[in-house]
């Protein structure tokens, strides 16, 4: 297998062409010679699932098409053979089909078969995933093996020791869970009693769910272990190092630790120096190890998209307020607003056209003109002119309150509830109105100036309006840039949009058949994104029904998706601990991100999109740079679950609100300057991360006992962030 | 061994229990079936505790609640569980008997929830505060880490009912202030307007001008301590403090003697009696504090006359005993200022005269009530009957019945006035309790002969064959208005009228009466203006003012002299004894003998008097120059309501 595989050569062009298409092995060359029989038993292990979803006439085709004569009731036996002759290429491939097979149970959208229910009775493919564990060793000599490598690994010299020490928990886990599927109960448990205390403490919540875990029965179904399964645990290691635990492990014939690292970790070899401990540790913490380097090679266009020209017609009263000034300063400021930026085009920009995006309609202009004139009104914020902090208190939020938006022009706010509802207020003292009736409208002048004025029904004014619709919690709400529509996504496995001149909901969008954690608008109307617990990632366009592209690829729920400022690309990020960014244009996952140690719940790109943050169940943010794929910076500070994160409108501070009922302020530039990324670290992606959270630190603010979970900055700067009050 | 650390991580359903459950279906198990299936529940309950962990993370909650466990339960197509989903925390109790653990289950009437008429909590609307935190990113601009003010906000009904009643009852409209005013006396979901009722009443202080006003706010006083609903609590001594202020202070409205402002303290005094014995016992010392502040206002001499009278009229209304304890003791001292005015024969003087008259009268009525009280009390006590101190109390006057026991709360008298209500605290500061003994009956009977003669004699020993207390004041408080003026006078309206002789015969002239006199415009002005030092000045403003009570309302110079306390003359009829003692002592003052009249005090107190006892600073008041055409309408206030 060619699981393992030298850094030099650039075998493994994994790009995940399709969504659907998991690391799976069909990439490997090195596995040629033994490709047919394995694509046989994929194709028996597809036919054995169409049959018992009694899709007889597709079991009927896929025979016709790979020519296949055999009797479908071969593929037990030879799933058994394959386990019991310990044929371990082979089950590894087969633990690979069933693994598309899951996913595409999963994900539901596959042509060939109509979902079932997820994690139901999906029992062959999962026992094909397992039957990879059925090699069987001496049950007892488990822990000799595992004590005999550690041993080997503390001996080794420092340097090496912390590389090497990174083959400690999935070889625990591989091993704990061989020894569950064999039925060696008391010995996996005695195996885990003497060996979970060596592993790192960020683990500590996938080692929970193992303990639980003591019999065969009970991996069927569990999705941790089809994670820990279907993907190669990636770790990278310096070549040096590598040569030192091979020649080891030959050596002692240690071929059961041999064989789990051959199938089931992927070792990504590097060139160069062995990498430190603080290094390392700040880069893995997610449920599949590290990203490959190869991930994150793509290039990223992140930079901004040419502003449309727009005229800024000066008014009248602006005029007369810049002449009362002096007449010297009227011509430099409005030569600085019309903003150098969007004469020149960004080297890193995508092209304009890259992914088709609405025209402009004339209220967008008039709304781009409005921005700019706030723009120019902008406090310029720094370490020494901190934002001033409005916080939106939700009182009598009984029903608990989980989401909440704010328009761009900060005029409205939406909240998402768990009672199903989503309510939306004014901010500005004027009032909510409906578009009148059909028959009403009838009776309007339609050529009058003030036509848009009157097609509202005065009668319906009001501070705030509430959307009914969800059957489940409301986990997400974004507001459209126009702010004509609202998305709300819930745990009912929908996403509905609303009209705000309506206020009814206009499409109920299904896809995710499981709960939908959040969803936002592009930044240019008219596509968005959802990503739920079904691990896909998807994007829409308002006025279809069906998502255009569907990402694939994260191992646990999304809880959070952004798209990117020049919205070509979308980030989301996952209970598996990584931040995936994907490419809108042909869905490719283009970025990988690990080193959280904690579910990922916020998301937050820098205003010229070269940065990203994000924020976890672990209290810290991470800086990211995307054109690099690297990591660049560390808050640590908060105490709680981190729901919010804000760029303000320059990007010079860096806003963060939790759960411990804080806001805090970041030096964003400083954090940004700190980091050195030179054309070495670049190519190794070996991250020296400075530890200067608290210089960077530059406030922290406390809400009235109110989680904040969300921040918004005004297009003057003002920072507004969002919670209902608790008070429990 | 690992068996047993196992268990101490995750809690274990032991098999006993399945057998349990499975026994009370019906089923028996094997050992081992049971042992089997404890530990495949035991893993999905930690499967589905794990999975539902996730739905409290993305509801930003801490807490895992039930509904996060059922949707768990639900997305893993298995059954949820009914019955857990209340917010309020489940009682989880031990069974010590059979080593049972168990969740509370009380058994809830339907019918009492469906009916109950408290409002359940969380019923309130959803809504968005914003307030600016941090300014600049700096400046803290309340404290950090507290609850936000505004967690109780006033639902739109509530808000909308309060915008209603307070138009309606400060409005024109006298049919809607009665709608207004009864449906909050009887309204039972307005405990959170209180506050803000409270504080529309407490603006009395600034329509002080306004009778009319001043009357709507004390109506809606008295509607909001009737209400049956409401727990008055502290606020109890901010309506006290509204309604104090209304009896004693020189309101701006009774610069007009055409504005009945006596019938306002009267109803005013009414309405803190009622409060104090509804709700007096809410707030501790407040009898006290309130005869604390009416004692302030009684022996303030710099006070106007309309402020005396609050007091006098607020002491009758808190029963005999705060009139024996405050108003009884100060009587001696304050008599000889109130002597004065009412000797004032001056057009000048007349309004304030008159303002004396109204004074006077009060008192009479609140020491006759004493007397009778006492007299009563004494009797019914050697009898032991409370059938007569019931009927001598609805007798006297119908304020009697809102007061079922006349005496106070049994408190400390030592007890320090606390701040509260700025008016009580006003009052306490000041004045210390003097030394207090109870006077024997006759003796007060005897002291009090000495201030009002015949009338008092009168009104006592007729009191009990007299029907009722109605048809007593009003006759007296006529008696007390028009006896000055001129004896024969009154003596037409009553049986038998021959008290205050001595007046009659010092008196004779008729420009008493405000009736025939007016009040020259310029006198209260110079009245005001010179106070004690006058008073215990040179002999010369005595002859000048003896010459201007000669010569009344001659000319304006004369009038200056405020107070020419010259006019008494030893009274030629009546109980000579007394008379000349009242004589004696005005004399006296004037003449520097005060040792003269102290001499006939029966109570220490008036040694113990500074020499200028009543300082004759008259309020601005009377300053008219028509002839006082209320006269009729405000004699009427003494018997108003109390």
């Amino acid at each position: 297998m060619a699981a393992v595989q030298d850094g030099g050569s650039e075998l493994e062009g994994e790009k995940e062409p399709k969504p659907e298409l998991m690391n799976d092995g069909s990439t490997a060359p090195a596995a040629a010679p033994s490709s047919r029989p394995e694509d046989q038993q994929t194709l028996l292990a597809v036919l054995q699932f169409l049959k018992r979803n009694k899709l007889i006439e597709s079991v009927d085709a896929l025979r016709r098409e790979a020519g296949l004569a055999d009797e479908p009731e071969e593929a037990p036996g030879s799933e058994a053979a394959g386990g019991a002759g310990g044929a371990a290429a082979g089950s590894g491939e087969l633990g690979d089909a069933g693994a598309l097979l899951s996913r595409v149970s999963g994900g539901s959208q596959s042509a060939a078969a109509p979902a079932p229910a997820k994690g139901g009775d999906d029992q062959p493919d999962v026992s094909v995933v397992l039957s990879a564990y059925s090699q069987q060793g001496d049950p007892s000599l488990y822990q000799v093996y595992y004590s005999g490598l550690k041993k080997f690994i503390e001996s080794v010299l420092d340097c090496h020791r912390a590389e090497l020490s990174q083959l400690f928990y999935p070889l625990f886990v591989h091993m704990y869970l061989e020894l569950v599927y064999n039925n060696h109960e008391s010995e996996a448990k005695s195996f885990f009693e003497k060996f979970n205390g060596d592993q790192e403490c960020y683990y500590q919540d996938d080692l929970r769910v193992l303990s639980g875990l003591t019999k065969k029965e009970h991996m069927k179904g569990n999705e941790t272990l089809l994670d820990f399964r279907t993907s190669r645990f990636v770790l990278r290691i310096s070549r040096d190092s590598y040569q030192l635990l091979k020649r080891h492990l030959q050596e002692r014939q240690n071929n059961q630790i041999w064989n789990i690292i051959q199938e089931h970790l992927y070792i990504d070899i590097f060139d160069g120096m062995p990498r430190s401990k603080s290094q390392i540790d700040s880069m893995s913490g997610s449920l599949a190890g590290e990203a490959k380097r190869e991930d994150n090679k793509t290039k990223v266009y992140y930079g901004l998209l040419k502003e449309p020209e727009i005229e800024v017609p000066l008014d009248d009263e602006d005029e007369e307020a810049e002449n009362e000034e002096g007449k010297p300063k009227k011509k430099k400021p409005k030569k600085d607003s019309m903003g150098s930026k969007s004469k020149k085009q960004d080297p890193n920009a995508p092209q304009q056209n890259r992914i088709p995006l609405p025209e402009l309609k004339d209220s967008d202009k008039l709304d781009k003109i409005m921005y700019m004139k706030e723009a120019t009104k902008r406090i310029r914020l720094g370490p020494e002119s901190l934002p001033s902090i409005c916080f939106y208190t939700f009182l009598n939020a009984y029903q608990g309150l989980t989401a909440v938006d704010f328009t761009d022009d900060s005029s409205l706010l939406a909240g998402g509830f768990a009672d199903s509802t989503v309510r939306v207020w004014s901010v500005t003292p004027k009032k909510l109105r409906k578009v009148k009736s059909a028959a009403d409208l009838g009776m309007i002048d339609k050529e009058s100036d003030d036509v848009l004025e009157r097609i509202m029904d005065e009668k319906t004014a009001s501070e705030c309006k509430i959307l009914y619709g969800h059957s489940g919690p409301v986990y997400g709400v974004s507001f459209s840039p126009d702010r004509n529509y609202l998305l709300s996504s819930s745990e009912d496995g929908t996403i509905r949009l609303w009209s705000l001149q309506t206020f009814t909901c206009l499409v109920a969008y299904k896809g995710h058949n499981y709960p939908v954690w959040d969803t936002q608008f592009s930044p240019y109307g008219y596509y968005f994104v959802s990503g739920g617990h079904d691990r896909v990632a998807r994007l829409w366009a308002t006025d279809h029904y069906q998502p255009l592209r569907m990402f694939a690829g994260h191992l646990a729920d999304i809880t959070c998706t952004r798209f990117h400022p020049n919205s070509n690309y979308v980030a989301t990020g996952s209970a598996d601990r990584t931040i995936r960014l994907w490419d809108v244009l042909n869905g490719h996952c283009v970025r990988v991100l690990t080193g959280h140690k904690g579910p990922i719940h916020t998301l937050a790109f820098s205003p010229n999109g070269k940065y990203l943050a994000s924020g976890s169940t672990d209290g810290r943010v991470l800086l990211w740079d995307i054109g690099h794929g690297l990591m660049i910076g560390e808050l640590k500070g908060h105490t709680d679950t981190i729901y919010a994160l804000r760029f303000s409108r320059d990007g010079e501070i860096l806003a963060s609100g939790s759960m411990d009922n804080t806001v805090r302020l970041w030096d964003a530039i400083r954090a940004f300057d700190d980091v050195e990324t030179d054309d070495f670290t670049a190519a190794t992606g070996h991250v020296h991360l400075p530890d200067n959270s608290q210089e960077l630190l530059l406030g922290t603010y406390l809400s009235k006992s109110t989680p904040v979970i969300h921040l918004h900055f005004t297009r003057r700067n003002l920072l507004l962030s969002a919670g209902a009050y608790n008070s429990q | 061994m690992t068996e047993a650390r196992e268990e101490r991580r995750f809690a274990e359903v032991p098999r006993e229990s399945i057998k349990l459950m499975a026994e009370s279906a019906g089923v028996e198990l094997g050992d081992d079936v049971a042992a089997m299936l404890a530990e495949d529940v035991c893993y999905r309950l930690r499967e589905a505790t794990q999975n539902s962990s996730q739905f409290m993370r993305h509801a930003k909650r801490r807490k895992l609640t039930v509904e996060d466990f059922n949707r768990a339960l639900r997305w893993s197509n298995t059954e949820t569980i009914c019955g857990y989903g209340a917010q309020d925390a489940l009682p989880f109790r031990p069974l010590k008997e059979g080593e049972l653990f168990f969740v509370e289950d009380r058994e809830v009437n339907l019918v009492e929830l469906a009916l109950a008429t408290n409002i359940p909590k969380g019923c309130a609307e959803t809504m968005v505060r914003v307030h600016v935190s941090y300014l600049d990113g700096k400046g803290n601009l309340e404290p950090q880490g507290t609850v936000p003010s505004a967690v109780q906000s006033l639902s739109d009904d509530l808000l909308k009912y309060y915008q209603q009643i307070t138009r309606a009852i400060l409005g024109e409209d006298p049919h809607l202030m009665k709608v207004a005013l009864l449906d909050l006396q009887s309204n039972s979901k307005i405990a959170a307007l209180l506050p803000y009722f409270v504080y529309v009443i407490s603006g009395v202080k600034s329509v002080s001008h306004d009778l009319d006003q001043l009357n709507r706010l004390l109506h809606m006083v008295k509607s909001l301590v009737q209400n049956p609903y409401l727990y008055l609590g502290s606020y109890v001594r901010s309506l006290v403090s509204s309604v104090m202020y209304c009896i004693l202070e020189p309101l701006a409205a009774s610069i007009n003697p055409l504005n009945d402002h006596w019938t306002l303290r009267d109803y005013a005094a009414l309405l803190l009696s009622h409060i104090f014995w509804t709700h007096g016992d809410l707030v501790s010392g407040l009898y006290h504090q309130i005869l604390l502040s009416l004692q302030k206002v009684l022996s303030d001499p710099v006070r106007p006359l309309c402020s005396h009278y609050g007091a006098v009229v607020g002491l009758h209304a808190l029963g005999w005993k705060a009139v024996e304890r405050v108003l009884y003791p100060h009587l001696p001292a304050y008599w000889a200022n109130l002597q004065a005015v009412l000797d004032d024969y001056s057009v000048s003087n007349a309004q304030v005269k008159a303002d004396g008259h109204k004074v006077y009268g009060a008192i009479l009525v609140a020491v006759e009530r004493l007397l009778k009280m006492k007299d009563v009390s004494l009797t019914g006590a050697a009898e032991g009957s409370a059938a007569a101190l019931q009927n001598s109390a609805g007798g006297v006057i119908g304020f009697r019945e809102s007061s079922p026991g006349l005496s106070p709360p049994p408190e400390p008298l030592s007890e320090p006035p606390l701040g509260i209500a700025s008016h009580l605290q006003a009052g306490g500061a000041g004045c210390q309790w003097e030394e207090w003994t109870p006077v024997s009956l006759p003796a007060m009977y005897c002291e009090l002969y000495s201030f009002f003669g015949d009338s008092l004699a009168v009104r006592f020993s007729t009191g009990p064959a007299l029907g009722g207390a109605p048809s007593a004041t009003p006759i007296q408080s006529s008696d007390s208005r028009k006896e000055p003026g001129n004896g024969t006078a009154n003596l037409e309206s009553t049986r038998k009228m021959p008290q205050l002789t001595a007046n009659m015969n010092i008196s004779p002239r008729q420009d008493g009466s405000p009736r025939t006199e007016p009040a020259p415009p310029s006198l209260a002005a110079t009245a005001s203006g010179r106070s004690l030092a006058r008073s215990s000045s040179s002999s010369s403003s005595v002859t000048r003012s003896r010459s201007s009570s000669s010569r009344p309302g001659r000319s304006a110079s004369q009038s200056r002299d405020i107070f020419p306390k010259t006019r008494f003359t030893p009274p030629q009829a009546g109980p000579p004894a007394f008379s000349f003692l009242i004589g004696g002592r005005q004399m006296g003052r004037r003449c520097q003998g005060r040792r003269f009249q102290t001499s006939f005090t029966p109570t220490p107190l008036l040694t113990s008097l500074p020499p200028r006892a009543y300082a004759h600073k008259l309020p601005v008041i009377g300053r008219v120059s028509k002839p006082v055409r209320r006269w009729t309408c405000s004699h009427y206030s003494l018997y108003l309501p109390l």
